[in-house]
């Protein structure tokens, strides 16, 4: 039986165990004349049997198809012949990916060679063993634990609290693949980075000026001649994000205040969710607006105005990762300026204050907070956003922080030193995992104090 | 006109009122009616007129036939006729829901800040029509300071909370004066003593009973003619009660003061006035100790007895 129809029919089984569960409970509850009353929901007695029945099971499932195929694929390298073996390991791993091709492709008869013939039959058997050894030891198990399970079910067993300690145990499974995969991330990189500063010094890298890893790679294969220098790359970045900041924090928050203050509650329910819509847009359409429509609109208009706007430039990019980033302060300024209790603009104009002076004298220092974590989140974003300035900002890294020429960040160059065909040991490629390490360092540390902040928010009016 | 101020004026819309002048005195004792509160209730809806003495000469707030609602469909005010005198407590009292709060927030056009209220009829402070066009709400609660029930200082620093109304207003010329001012509202708010290292440190961290008396320090700072306070003591213990009712009693010389409260002792222990509402009317009106001692309206004096509400 193979995996999926294996997986329907211990469905099938789960749910007929749950289904056999409730009933035994019911039925011993009520052979007693009421007097043992049931501990738990008879629902709860149907979970628990059915968990019996397929927790093990499902284990056991997932188990045995991980180990499945390396276990068979060592079965069968070993019995190939010795001579085999003896031409060289390389061999032997060449012989058996010969087999398994074989096998995939059902074209043993064709096959010539006697002992690559054998080892592809051999290997046939084994699966076809396993697989039925598999559906044995499963039903077996589910079926079992079934059992067990149903002769449990007596009117004293919790099962409300041992369904709840199930339920516990998937929560922290969940939560933990998710960690684990941070971790598993974060550490891949950290190596990465590691063999990169093995070959390109750390100060080098964080304190040069110089960047153009494709010089490096050709001079030498070692590469490290001083040309993975990254601060023409954070400084674009910075600029870069700093225009994005600089249009979407006055823009976002006063339209935060207007929505939050001014704005009737229908046209607000028409409103937020409007400028929420701008979250939603695809990085890769704000990527091309800005490339095609703002960029050329800036050249244009630095032209009439003298000025000299290069065709890619870091405004262009900046502007319209600005427009992007909107909803992210409105909408957080937002809730933090709801969240400023009534009693607060009572206060206020109690006192005779007019509503722009209830918003600035109080409303804006209560929710500041609030306000500033927005703002850091909405940095962070700003840092880390790569498509915007893939497609408007240009590769070149110049050290500049002129907003009419073109730049490159981290982002960008991560990209570039990724794409098309790469040794994944040169520095060049290795590059790219020291950068992404340092923006990864650089939103954490703003997604904390954000994080911090915003906590510091909260305890205030609690 | 500012900004602000057009905002708030929205979902106002003035009604001229019906000047019809009743005359006080109009009498329905709960001896002579009939010993049934719904239809003592069903009278009162005939002809909301309070029994007692609702009106003075030369009141400091004149108010006739006030109806406020909430709505098309929502009337939480019905006809109420009243004066407030000068330099007087006038304590509000009533059951839970039956406008005490409503007819308090008319007097310095807080309703303003409920989109939807309207209020009609004739208010007026010193004989100014309060909801007059040319009225301008925010001055007008400069004249009249206001004491929530919840303290409400803002997240700012004890000194700040004071002078917020003096910066505001530009009262003080320069910083040796708002000092002035600041010490001199702390001290008739009777905190002064207990803040005077800490001025600078945040209202918030002050315990409920001293965050009271800094919001009524923030509201005699702007030197207002009369302060409204909805139940002011409602969320602090006896012994902060008690300061603010000692309080009340010296902000009596330079202030008219309008109370609402649920405790009929305090009622009786700070007020000279007593106005009784309910389920929206106004029932009874009159000396405070005439109110508890002789009350005239059936509904008065089951209330004061504890018969509901
Ligand atoms: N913002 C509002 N919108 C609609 N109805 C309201 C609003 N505020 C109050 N009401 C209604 O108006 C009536 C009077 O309310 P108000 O708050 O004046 O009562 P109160 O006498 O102050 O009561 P309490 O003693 O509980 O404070 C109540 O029926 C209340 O439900
Ligand atoms: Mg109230």
């Amino acid at each position: 039986m193979n995996t999926s129809s294996l997986l329907t029919l211990l469905l099938i089984l789960g749910l007929l165990s749950y289904y056999l569960g409730r009933k035994k409970s019911l039925a011993v509850s009520n052979g007693n004349r009421g007097q043992h009353r049931l501990h738990s929901l008879p629902d709860y007695y149907g979970y628990l049997v059915a968990v019996w029945c397929l927790l093990p099971a499902l284990v056991v499932l997932l188990c045995w198809n991980m180990l499945n195929t390396p276990l068979i694929t060592h079965a069968v390298s070993n019995s190939l012949p010795p001579e085999v073996h003896a031409v060289s390991p390389v061999n032997a791993g060449l012989v058996m990916g010969n087999v398994k091709r074989l096998v995939a492709t059902r074209s043993i008869a064709t096959e010539t060679d006697p002992v690559q013939k054998a080892a592809a039959e051999k290997y046939l058997d084994l699966q076809a063993f396993s697989r039925i050894a598999r559906t044995l030891v499963v039903l077996a198990l589910a079926i079992g634990g079934f059992l067990y399970g149903w002769k449990r079910v007596n009117p004293q067993l919790r099962a409300r609290n041992q369904v709840e300690q199930v339920i516990r145990g998937v929560m922290i499974l969940c939560a933990s693949i998710a960690i684990l995969t941070t971790l598993g991330i974060i550490l891949s990189v950290l190596f990465e980075s590691l063999r990169f500063f093995h070959a390109v010094p750390v100060h080098e890298f964080l304190f040069g000026t110089h960047w153009s890893p494709q010089t490096a790679i050709r001079a030498d294969q070692v590469g490290g001649s001083g040309s993975f220098g990254a601060i023409p790359l954070f400084v674009g970045t910075l600029l870069i994000s700093a225009i994005a900041l600089l249009v979407a924090v006055p823009l976002g928050l006063m339209a935060a205040i207007y929505l939050s203050e001014y704005a009737t509650p229908r046209l607000r329910s028409i409103a937020k969710p409007a400028l929420e819509i701008l979250a939603g847009i695809p990085t890769v359409v704000y990527g091309f607006f800005a490339a095609l429509t703002v960029a050329p609109l800036l050249r244009d208009l630095g032209g009439m105005a003298g000025l000299n706007v290069a065709s890619e430039s870091a405004l262009a990019a900046g502007l319209v990762m600005g427009i992007m980033l909107i909803p992210f302060m409105s909408s957080l300024s937002d809730d933090v300026i709801n969240a400023v209790p009534q009693s607060m603009r009572d206060g206020s104009y109690g006192m005779g204050a007019t509503q722009s002076e209830t918003i600035r004298q109080v409303i804006i220092p209560a929710a500041l907070p609030g306000i500033v974590g927005a703002f850091l989140l909405a940095a962070s974003r700003a840092i880390g956003e790569t498509m915007i300035v893939v497609m408007a900002a240009g590769l070149s890294a110049r050290l500049t922080v002129n907003p009419l020429e073109a730049v490159t960040t981290v982002t960008v160059q991560i990209v570039t030193l990724l794409t098309g065909d790469q040794e994944f040991d040169s520095p060049k490629t290795l590059a790219a995992f020291a950068l992404g390490l340092t923006l990864f360092i650089l939103t954490l540390i703003l997604n904390i104090v954000a994080l911090h902040i915003v906590r510091r928010y909260r305890e205030q009016y609690e | 006109m500012s900004f602000a101020t057009t905002s708030l004026d929205t979902g106002m819309t003035k009604q001229p009122h019906s000047s019809t002048e009743t005359a006080p005195g109009n009498m329905r004792r709960a001896t002579t009616a009939p010993l049934d509160i719904e239809t003592v209730v069903e009278e009162l809806k005939e002809l909301p007129q309070p029994v007692g003495m609702p009106l003075l000469d030369d009141p400091k707030y004149h108010t006739r036939d006030v109806s406020v609602f909430y709505n098309e469909t929502k009337q939480a005010i019905f006809n109420v006729d009243l004066d407030i005198g000068r330099n007087e407590v006038i304590a509000m009292i009533g059951p839970s829901g039956c406008g005490k709060s409503t007819y308090l927030r008319c007097l310095n056009r807080m309703n303003d800040t409920i989109s939807g209220c309207r209020v009609t009829g004739e208010l007026l402070l010193d004989g100014e029509d309060v909801y007059a066009r040319s009225q301008d709400p925010v001055l007008l609660r400069a004249r009249v300071g206001m004491v929530f029930q919840k303290p409400n200082p803002f997240p700012k620093s004890i000194y700040d909370n004071v002078a917020y109304g003096p910066r505001l207003h530009g009262l003080a010329n320069n910083r040796a004066e708002l000092d002035e001012i600041v010490e001199d509202s702390l001290t008739k708010a009777g905190l002064f003593k207990e803040v005077k290292d800490r001025l600078n440190l945040p209202g918030t961290g002050l315990s409920g009973g001293q965050q009271q008396r800094l919001c009524i320090a923030r509201a005699i700072a702007v030197s207002p003619e009369v302060i409204l306070m909805d139940e002011p003591t409602s969320a602090l213990d006896p012994i902060a009660t008690g300061i603010i009712e000692e309080l009340i009693d010296t902000l009596r010389q330079s202030f008219t003061i309008c109370i609402v409260t649920h405790s009929m002792q305090q009622a009786a222990r700070i007020s000279q006035r007593t106005a009784y509402f309910h389920m929206g009317y106004l029932v009874e009106v009159n000396d405070t100790n005439t109110v508890f001692t002789n009350p005239e309206h059936l509904l008065t004096e089951n209330y004061i007895t504890g018969r509901f509400g």
